[in-house]
């Protein structure tokens, strides 16, 4: 098979090369900006969601474990509900009927926000298994030790079980922060400008689905992989020597 | 608010439209779970065989497929198998892809399933005479699989959820069903709100199954 890569360098409008492969102004001219671009926007949505997912499933992991009956159902329904339905169909839920049932919205909130959303919201069910699992797997006795020294509920779960939790919990955070970046990829349903938006147009335009295709999986495969490294760094800058946590 | 209007959806446009897709995702889901759990099974074995030239293209095949979207493996295997095993069709294309990717989240079960039967009974096998493969088949794999079934099956729900990214390869699953049926009557918001819940339901059911299966076992064990 014979492989052409010139393509990368045309302009995506009149298909002629440009020379130095970059157009002018930093607008997405070639191929290969407009590939760049579009990596750009997998790694903000994936870095937005995996945000959101963190701070919203850390509250349902932490109100899971908490004394208040209600509030655990609370976060056990939104676990089911964040669980049960598969991301492409979420993904609708958020850029469909969203904005429709509440027209406000339509206005204020953009299809990234909204992308960001759905992503953020399904990996925040499953972060929110991990803490609370993290959490419960922490002897019963910290949390008695925490209250019997006088302090408060939040105190407890602040200054003695949080800390434990989050580091024993690092691992699986680790493998669902590179799976937003694998599951970003359904943001192409929805018309994002994302990578694999821009793979299956750009091999349209071009025919070269090769071409396009191995350096576009490479750069998700790259992304995860960086998501992991970085993740692998904390984990070694916060371990406390000599604890289950710790190798 | 929007008025929303389920009248479209009759149990006639159900048969016609939704019944399709469904069988669809339930077939794939059916195929792709036993298909990848031999597989699967397999790659741990190979895995875990201690020899290089088996274990090493194991572990890189599970990897790499791990490490890519499962939209972009579904995309590379429909470009790639009509080019090797000629046009098969999308439905064989995706029992085929399904399988292949299934295979590398069943692996990694079994193979924590394998590791979970302790190296004492490998050993009883090998002091009975028994081969590597009698050991395998007879004493360590059914405890592996006894004690992964609870975990295999939650895999199996998650598979069902993937299948609807078929959707990527215009594929008629259950989803798609809906879809055709919503644009055909103009009623996307109520068709993704139903579509929703019947996922949800049929999901929640399964985990639901599958929770008491594991209580089930918990005590037996």
């Amino acid at each position: 098979m014979s492989w052409d890569w010139q393509f990368y360098c045309n302009d995506t409008a009149t298909g002629e090369a440009v020379a130095g492969c970059f157009g002018p102004g930093g607008k997405e001219q070639t191929y290969l900006q407009w590939m760049l671009h579009a990596w750009g926007w997998t790694l903000s949505v994936s870095l937005l969601a995996l945000l959101l997912a963190l701070v919203v499933g850390s509250l349902i992991g932490i109100i899971r474990t908490a004394p208040n009956k209600w509030l655990a159902r609370f976060g056990e329904a939104w676990t089911e509900l964040f669980r049960n339905i598969p991301l492409l169909v979420q993904v609708f839920l958020w850029y469909h009927v969203i904005p429709s049932l509440f027209p406000v919205l339509r206005e204020a909130l953009s299809s990234t926000v909204l992308i960001v959303f759905a992503l953020g919201f399904f990996t925040s069910a499953r972060i929110g298994e991990q803490v609370k699992a993290g959490i419960n797997t922490l002897p019963r006795g910290q949390r008695y030790a925490g209250l019997a020294v006088g302090m408060t509920l939040p105190q407890t779960y602040r200054f003695v079980l949080l800390p434990m939790a989050f580091r024993i919990v690092i691992p699986p955070l680790t493998s669902e922060s590179m799976n937003i970046v694998k599951n970003s990829a359904v943001a192409f349903a929805v018309s994002i400008p994302e990578l694999l938006q821009f793979a299956l147009q750009a091999s349209e335009e071009t025919s070269h689905f090769e071409e396009i295709f191995i350096p576009v999986t490479l750069l998700y495969f790259v992304s995860a992989f960086a998501i992991n490294r970085v993740a692998k760094f904390v984990e070694a800058q916060v371990r406390i020597p000599g604890t289950s946590g710790a190798k | 608010m929007l008025h929303l209007d389920y009248s479209f959806l009759t149990w006639p446009v159900i048969q016609s439209f939704v019944a399709k897709g469904l069988i669809f995702s339930v077939q794939l889901t059916l195929v792709a779970t036993i298909g990848g759990i031999i597989l699967g099974t397999l790659l741990a074995m190979m895995r875990l065989s201690g020899k290089p030239w088996l274990a090493v293209p194991a572990a890189a095949y599970v990897d790499t497929l791990r490490s890519i979207p499962l939209l972009m493996v579904i995309l590379w295997f429909f470009l790639l198998i009509p080019k090797l095993l000629g046009p098969l069709g999308g439905q064989t294309s995706a029992f085929i892809t399904f399988t292949l990717f299934e295979a590398t989240y069943f692996s990694e079960i079994m193979r924590a399933g394998i590791q979970s039967v302790s190296r004492g009974q490998v050993n009883a096998g090998y002091a009975m005479g028994m081969t590597y493969s009698q050991t395998m088949k007879l004493v360590v794999l059914p405890q592996a699989f006894r004690n992964m079934l609870p975990v295999l099956l939650t895999q199996t729900v998650i598979l069902f959820q993937d299948t609807s990214l078929v959707y990527a390869v215009g594929e008629y699953d259950l989803l798609k069903g809906f879809e055709v049926a919503g644009k055909n009557f103009n009623r996307p918001v109520e068709t993704y709100l139903v579509v929703a819940v019947v996922y949800f339901v049929i999901c929640y059911s399964l985990s639901y199954l599958v929770r008491q299966l594991q209580k089930k076992i918990a005590i037996i064990r």
